[in-house]
């Protein structure tokens, strides 16, 4: 069946693929944002390690989906990953380096003899929670603003700005974006911490956390999702393949398709029905409502960018050298391949989810940081 | 299609990623053998429920979880490289290259992050059973890691199951299982992996031979001893073996890095094996001057072992770069002829397509179609350009069959003394132990540089030079971040190794 998928569709069935990496790692940066909160949240070290053990067997989780969306996006969009990577390259090679020190702080922090310290370590962490989401957030915001390259005959790629994609970061609807990501990374955290965690103080308040920042993440909600109706967007007329400044574009494609204002609602009523039920109601699973919405929400946008004759990859240095999932994509036959591939995926899902369920299936405690087999703690 | 040539930019690129793929290859080989070792462990401790074993177990753990990490942090750059430094390569066999690493992200990356988080932080959420399982799942997950990226690698020395798109200027995947299944994939797979088994075990004999020394945890490092010298010893056999099929696979599709393993520059029938030598610096191709300043050779072995053949010709550096009528081999200088035709002609397709001239566009193609082998050779700038530096190639890989040779012995020797019981008392064998896992990490590298200086000047070999590989940055670009992650790898590597000798230090726990 596959073998017979013609090409646009395979294209527009990756662009999916990707969209549903990107939202999973969206709702995965509950580590990020929990890694900030130590810093807000937490009273003392023992509160501190709690937050730390509980974030520390989920933080590879959400590092590998982040791999995994750069390694997706390289099979099924490699002009995408050589354009963007090899062209705004400030952006992600400090994106980058806030993943890496952030991969060796749970198992450093608390070690005897660590060279930096343990406050260093926690500054990594506050770093990637802070300043990589942020970086990530103004990434994702060019693919509706647009970025400053050209690409020749041969689709190679030059920058037009001399910050190598650092400019993204002056934009206020890149900025808005990142800000908005921050904080609600943040909103994750703390409801993920309040259900993994069992600690009446401390719970308390994360849950007041939880209310707090997502107070402050509307603003920028508001502003990126108004911008988005109102601004002029990169149309593609499909005939001839020609890119153009289209007003409105961006509401043209929510109301192409009666999926996309469904997700983007559904997205967000259950965003905030998780931040009401963790914050006024006293529950603590408002994570698993949150976190499906933030995958629909980041569904809704990252289908915005693409679909309904849209480049999603713009650029505002020479429109017509903008991508499209159709001109970005790699051949007809790896797309195939890897769409067989991709078969694997529920199953990956699944047994991530099973040993997930298992692991949290008791709320870590004060005692697990002191059992008998607690050496290996963060 | 090379605009603006910078040579210095591509330098710092490589270096770049040189730098940071050899600082990911200190840890990658210990993820692969330890992670089997602490499922051995894990393994006798379930079989016989002695609690000994369970400390051996967390024991090596920990410092495996310690290695892991910096595992990650040195791994995600390396992905990322390919399009920040390597865009026009990222763009050209995206199709090919990109799909292994997607896979292995779908298949390997999660099957380590999950079952690592049981396995340290299973112990009383599991059953002992499902634990177990989950050590293995990590070995398994880490080695199958090492299946994709090796495949992808093996991909870009020996190019397989695809076809260049003229129109697309791109090479384009065709077939699948070529590609997994290349003999020089599985080559490196097997070589890799094994190599990796085989220092896991130094590292093992290492630290156990320091307890025996300083008089202390005997019991448990005898037991350690054991299980890594069994292990170590059955590594060492399949890295010879493998190591064997790999250089001939070389012979078979790289001979010029061949020739410079064995810094042969005059192509010999019955070419005798350098055992050992001193090669001269000042030696270039094409001159007259004798390669060796000294070396001592085994007659006649190199053919053998090059074409399984004896008597059987194997072409010099000079026969490849200045072709050899007589064993028909063509030289680069016709190679870069017939290249720069197919350049050529490419522009003129692609120009003539633009403009609609469909005539002219189908005669430029079936020109190009003609040369197109030689695609590669059209951005070479000079003859000589084709060949790698010898003397490194040269020394890497004799330290490191040299030293293949001296870990099957070292591992016997502490079996010997172990069944013997009177290893501790061997205090020159628990020397050379320690020493020997720095010995093994010095083979590991040396590995990396002779099959990626030995592939130069191509990222894939023979179709596409570094040079066009490359992204367009400034030199300056580049050098500030080869700076930024040397500095930065520097740092975490002092604070692993502090670390890690710490928590050698502390040592597993008495029962
Ligand atoms: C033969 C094995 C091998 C080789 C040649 C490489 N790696 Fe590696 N890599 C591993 C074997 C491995 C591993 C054993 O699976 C690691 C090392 C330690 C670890 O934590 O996992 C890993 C970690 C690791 C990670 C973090 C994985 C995660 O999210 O869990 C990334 C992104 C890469 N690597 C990428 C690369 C790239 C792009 C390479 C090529 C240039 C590369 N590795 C060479
Ligand atoms: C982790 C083990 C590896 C080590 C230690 C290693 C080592 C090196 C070295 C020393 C170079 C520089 C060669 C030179 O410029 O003279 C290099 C370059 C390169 N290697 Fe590797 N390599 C490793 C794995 C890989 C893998 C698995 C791939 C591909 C899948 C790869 C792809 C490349 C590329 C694209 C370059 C840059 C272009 C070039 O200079 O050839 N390397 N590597
Ligand atoms: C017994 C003698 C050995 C022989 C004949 C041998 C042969 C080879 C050859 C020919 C290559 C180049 C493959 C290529 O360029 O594609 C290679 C690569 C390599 N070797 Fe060895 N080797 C030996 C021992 C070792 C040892 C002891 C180690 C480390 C402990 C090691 C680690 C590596 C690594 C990491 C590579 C790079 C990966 C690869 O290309 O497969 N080798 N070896």
């Amino acid at each position: 069946m596959i073998g017979n998928l013609d090409t646009a569709t395979l294209q527009q069935l990756w662009w999916i693929l990707c969209s549903v990496v990107g939202s999973l790692f969206l709702f995965l940066t509950f580590v990020q944002g929990g890694q900030t909160l130590l810093f807000t949240t937490a009273r003392n070290d023992e509160e501190k390690n709690l937050m730390v053990n509980s974030l520390g067997r989920k933080w590879e989780l959400t590092f590998t989906t982040l791999v995994l969306f750069g390694g997706a996006l390289f099979a099924s969009f490699p002009l995408f990953y050589a354009t963007s990577f090899g062209g705004a390259y400030w952006v992600w090679i400090l994106i980058l380096f806030t993943f890496i020190i952030q991969a060796v702080s749970y198992e450093y922090r608390r070690k005897p003899d660590n060279f930096l310290g343990q406050t260093t370590y926690d500054i990594f962490l506050l770093i990637n929670g802070s300043v990589g989401i942020l970086l990530i957030g103004a990434a994702v915001g060019t693919f509706f603003t647009g970025s400053n390259f050209t690409l020749n005959d041969y689709n190679q790629v030059m920058w037009q700005h001399p910050w190598r994609g650092l400019e993204a970061a002056t934009s206020g609807f890149n900025l808005s974006l990142g800000l908005f990501l921050v904080f609600l990374a943040r909103v994750l955290g703390a409801m993920y911490l309040t259900n993994n965690i069992d600690y009446p103080d401390l719970n308390r308040r994360l849950a007041k956390a939880t209310l707090i920042n997502f107070i402050i993440a509307l603003p920028f909600l508001l502003y990126v999702l108004i911008s988005l109706l109102v601004m002029d967007g990169f149309g593609v007329d499909p005939a001839t393949g020609v890119v153009s400044m289209v007003k409105g574009k961006y509401l043209q494609n929510l109301l192409s398709s009666p999926l996309n204002p469904i997700l983007l609602l559904a997205g967000l009523v259950a965003v905030i029905w998780g931040v009401v039920s963790n914050s006024f109601m006293g529950k603590r699973c408002g994570i698993w409502s949150a976190g499906m919405g933030t995958v629909l929400v980041g569904l809704a946008i990252f289908s915005l960018a693409a679909f309904n004759n849209t480049a999603f990859y713009p650029s505002v240095s020479d429109l017509q050298s903008s991508l499209t999932i159709y001109n970005a994509s790699s051949s007809h036959f790896t797309l195939t391949a890897m769409t067989y591939v991709a078969i694997a995926i529920p199953f990956v899902l699944a047994y991530i989810f099973y040993f997930w369920w298992k692991m949290d299936a008791q709320n870590l405690t004060l005692a697990d940081l002191s059992s008998a087999d607690a050496k290996e703690i963060y | 299609m090379i605009e603006q040539f910078d040579v210095s930019m591509v330098n710092w690129a490589r270096a770049q990623f040189a730098m940071t793929a050899m600082y990911h290859w200190i840890f990658v080989p210990l993820t692969l053998g330890l992670s089997f070792l602490v499922a051995f462990f894990e393994t006798f401790y379930v079989k016989t429920g002695n609690e000994q074993w369970k400390r051996l177990t967390k024991f090596w753990m920990t410092l495996f979880g310690i290695n892991f990490a910096i595992g990650m942090a040195t791994g995600i750059i390396l992905e990322f490289e390919f399009g920040t430094n390597w865009s026009n390569y990222s763009w050209m066999v995206g199709d090919i290259f990109g799909a292994p690493l997607a896979v292995e992200g779908i298949f390997a990356f999660f099957i380590e992050a999950t079952f690592f988080a049981v396995m340290f932080f299973g112990w009383d959420r599991v059953s002992k059973k499902m634990h177990l399982f989950s050590t293995w799942m990590v070995a398994i997950g880490s080695n199958l890691s090492a299946l994709w990226i090796l495949v992808a690698n093996g991909w870009m020395q020996y190019p397989v199951g695809m076809e260049f798109n003229p129109d697309t200027a791109r090479f384009e995947m065709h077939n699948f299982w070529d590609i997994l299944f290349s003999p020089v994939a599985i080559g490196k797979f097997t070589h890799a992996t094994s190599s990796g088994f085989l220092l896991g075990s130094l590292f093992v004999v290492a630290v156990s031979s320091w307890f025996l020394l300083k008089g202390r945890h005997l019991e448990m490092a005898k037991k350690s001893i054991l299980v890594a010298s069994v292990f170590g010893i059955l590594s060492s056999v399949f890295v010879g073996f493998t190591g064997d099929e790999a250089a001939y696979n070389v012979a078979q599709v790289q001979p010029m890095k061949l020739a410079t393993f064995e810094g042969l520059y005059d192509g010999q029938r019955n070419a005798g094996l350098v055992a050992m030598g001193v090669m001269n610096n000042y030696k270039k191709p094409g001159d007259s001057f004798d390669p060796f300043l000294f070396k001592f050779e085994v007659p006649g072995l190199l053919s053998l072992l090059a074409n399984r053949q004896s008597g059987s010709f194997v072409p010099g550096i000079n026969d490849l770069l200045y072709g050899n009528e007589q064993e028909n081999i063509l030289g680069v200088d016709k190679k870069m002829e017939r290249g720069k035709i197919a350049v050529e002609q490419l522009g003129l397709y692609k120009n003539a397509k633009k403009q609609g001239n469909d005539q002219l566009a189908k005669n430029a193609l079936g020109k190009f179609n003609q040369h197109k082998e030689y695609l590669g050779y059209g951005h070479l700038k000079s003859v000589e350009e084709a060949a790698p530096p010898a003397p490194i190639n040269f020394y890497s890989f004799h330290l490191m069959v040299v030293l293949g040779t001296l870990f099957p012995i070292i591992f016997l020797l502490f079996l010997f003394y172990t069944y013997k019981d009177t290893i501790s008392e061997q205090k020159w064998l628990l020397n050379v132990g320690v020493v020997a896992v720095f010995l093994g990490w010095v083979a590991q590298e040396c590995g990396w540089i002779v099959a990626e200086v030995g592939r130069q000047p191509w990222a894939i070999q023979g179709l596409l030079p570094v040079s066009v590989a490359r992204s367009n940055l400034t030199p300056g670009t580049v050098q500030t971040t080869f700076f930024m992650f040397l500095i930065l790898f520097t740092v975490l590597l002092i604070a692993e190794i502090r670390i890690m000798l710490t928590q050698i230090k502390i040592g597993p726990e008495e029962v």
